[in-house]
């Protein structure tokens, strides 16, 4: 059996570097490094490359280090080649395929690794996520997708004063609001500018799997610990080391995983699942919820120590009927962001449609404003959007003006902010939020299916796309 | 069986949209048929591979690291994808034959090293 050592030191003539704990010290960096011999095998990699591919050290000591990475680095000829015939230093350009099979941009800087005495010992490879920087590039040269938070109203101006304090400080947040208010962009907002922001910002929804399965998320496994655990896995709280951990839907988190959350906060560190050993970790939590956990405690749903221990800071994201003075200004830019992006030469919209639009209730809030603009400006094929380019649901059910809209307060005594629900907001209502563009591109996939009697190549060639557009829209609105 | 793995040298190839060749082979389940041929690339692309794969009616994927969309666009065409795998091709394709491999797996033969003492 190979023998295996995590944080193997190389021989050198200096005592005092012979007792470092190396380990510790890459540990310890905001970047991924992976030291290969020279014969390009794995002697060690640190937790951040850990995060980054989705490999524990333990399993790969020896193996290929291109077997780790997956690079597209060969593509661009041997660079660890070079660097160890050379001892130049290389900085390269690239990306890596992870074991969740995503492709992340790398920035590598690649480093002859050499012995006191002079000898090549191989190559440090260094990795630098840079998909934050090619995303602010994509928004600076084009469309990206991902709008920052917008809104001059007061009580946004009251939330963007709090953000830097709570990017400054460890301590827990909490955000609330409806759905569609923006709470993921506050947390990622928050990671962005804290000083954790170059590790990992790792976003779990609590509402989204069974109980076992989240504490195997959140935990992480070791090998046998049930049937189908075939192999260690790091789980989201190791794999956010150093970073920060958004727990999102929060109040949907069972009893019994909230204790072991509690325990994770006080101790800093946590049993994996099935595993004797305790890992400790380094994570700032922020969690949302868009329900009322004050009441959730009241009623013995959720546990009140967990939920003081969350509530440190607290950011409460206003509903869109509460930003009067937002609505123009979010309905401007992403009239300009769906224009551009879709190359349209539409100039606005027409005064009777500007009536219906600022007459809706918007209980799907700023996403669901978002999705009506991308509709029209989809849908509209004149210089002009008219209500008629709007989704259809908005003109057919009688719209319900804010402040019209009988509302229900509740006070939610733990920091005396007032929580306001329009009946349209509340568990029973039932008109459905327009899906906006995805709706009439599902509908106009399924009417080319339909002409061409389910013949894909006609269908893509009737739609003006290509055969494989084609599958990904069809995998996309789940039409298999 | 039809099994396609991507290869590089002796070993999974690292990554399949980066392969240029490729080893296509046929089981019964037990032990390999015919003559198992190794074909060579023009250049490197996951759609060839992609494409690839349907024309040899291919009913087994064994590579590396894949993207998202390759794998999702394999499966879409029936075909089984065990992604992940690191280690040597030959035993591999042995692993596959027992029903053994799982992606993610790191093959004994992956392993050549004994370790700084």
């Amino acid at each position: 059996m190979a023998k295996k050592q995590a944080h193997a030191i190389f021989p050198t003539d200096d005592p005092l570097l012979n007792k470092l704990d190396l380990g510790s010290l890459l540990d310890s960096m905001a970047l991924g490094v992976l030291f290969v011999d020279r014969a390009r095998r794995v002697i060690t990699i640190n937790r951040f490359l850990e995060a980054l591919t989705g490999y524990n050290r333990e399993e790969v000591l020896g193996v290929h280090g291109e077997n780790v990475i997956r690079s597209n680095l060969l593509s661009k000829g041997d660079p660890v080649g070079t660097v160890l015939v050379s001892d130049k230093t290389l900085t390269l350009e690239g990306d890596i395929i992870n074991q969740s099979r995503k492709k992340i941009p790398i920035r590598f800087t690649l480093s002859p690794l050499k012995l006191i005495s002079g000898k090549k010992a191989g190559v440090m490879i260094i990795l630098e996520d840079i998909s934050l920087l090619k995303d602010l590039d994509s928004k600076i040269h084009g469309f990206s997708g991902k709008e920052r938070i917008i809104g001059n109203s007061l009580k946004m101006q009251e939330i963007f004063e709090l953000l830097p304090i709570a990017a400054k400080t460890d301590a827990s947040v909490l955000i609330t609001g409806e759905t569609g208010t923006g709470k993921d962009l506050v947390a990622e907002a928050i990671h962005r500018a804290s000083n954790r922001s170059r590790y990992p910002f790792i976003k779990v929804n609590c509402g989204a799997l069974p109980e076992a399965l989240l504490e195997s998320e959140l935990f992480g496994h070791v090998r046998g610990a049930f049937t189908g655990a075939d192999k260690d896995k790091p789980g989201m709280f190791r794999l956010a080391h150093g970073g920060t951990l958004f727990l999102t839907e929060i109040g949907d988190l069972s009893l019994p995983l909230q204790v072991k959350i509690l325990t994770v906060l006080d101790d800093k560190e946590f049993f994996p699942v099935g595993g004797s050993k305790k890992i400790s970790v380094d994570v700032r939590i922020i969690t949302a919820t868009h329900r009322d956990l004050g009441e959730l405690v009241r009623q013995g749903n959720f546990r009140e120590d967990l939920y003081y221990r969350l509530n440190v800071l607290r950011l409460h994201l206003p509903p869109l009927k509460e930003r009067d003075d937002d609505f123009r200004l979010l309905l401007d830019h992403f009239f300009r962001e769906f224009r551009a992006n879709l190359k349209k030469k539409t100039k606005g919209f027409s005064e009777d449609c500007l009536k219906l639009l600022s007459s809706y209730s918007y209980p799907g809030n700023v996403r669901e404003l978002r999705n009506i603009v991308e509709y029209a400006v989809n849908v509209c094929g004149d210089e002009t959007i008219q209500p008629q380019h709007l989704p259809k649901i908005m003109l057919t059910k009688p719209q319900i003006h804010p402040p019209a809209a009988p509302r229900k307060e509740r006070l939610l005594p733990e920091n005396g902010t007032t929580a306001v629900d329009t009946e349209v907001n509340s568990a029973s209502y039932t008109l459905p939020a327009p899906g906006g563009w995805s709706e009439v591109e599902k509908g106009m996939i399924l009417q080319a299916l339909t002409e061409t009697a389910g013949n894909r190549s006609r269908a893509a060639e009737m739609l003006g796309w290509s055969r494989s557009k084609l599958w990904r829209k069809i995998k996309q609105h789940r039409l298999e | 069986m039809k099994i396609l793995i991507t290869i590089e040298k002796n070993e999974v190839a690292p990554r399949f949209d980066q392969t240029s060749e490729i080893l296509i082979t046929e089981t019964d389940g037990e032990k390999v048929t015919g003559n198992p041929r190794i074909i060579l690339l023009p250049g490197t692309s996951g759609d060839d591979i992609c494409g690839l794969a349907i024309k040899e009616s291919v009913a087994l994927v064994i590579c590396g690291g894949i993207e998202e969309t390759h794998y999702e666009y394999l499966l879409w065409k029936k075909i089984k994808v065990v992604d992940g795998v690191i280690g040597p091709y030959e035993q591999a394709l042995h692993f596959a034959m027992a029903n053994n491999l799982k992606p993610g797996i790191i093959l004994p033969g992956a392993c050549s090293w004994e370790g700084y003492s």
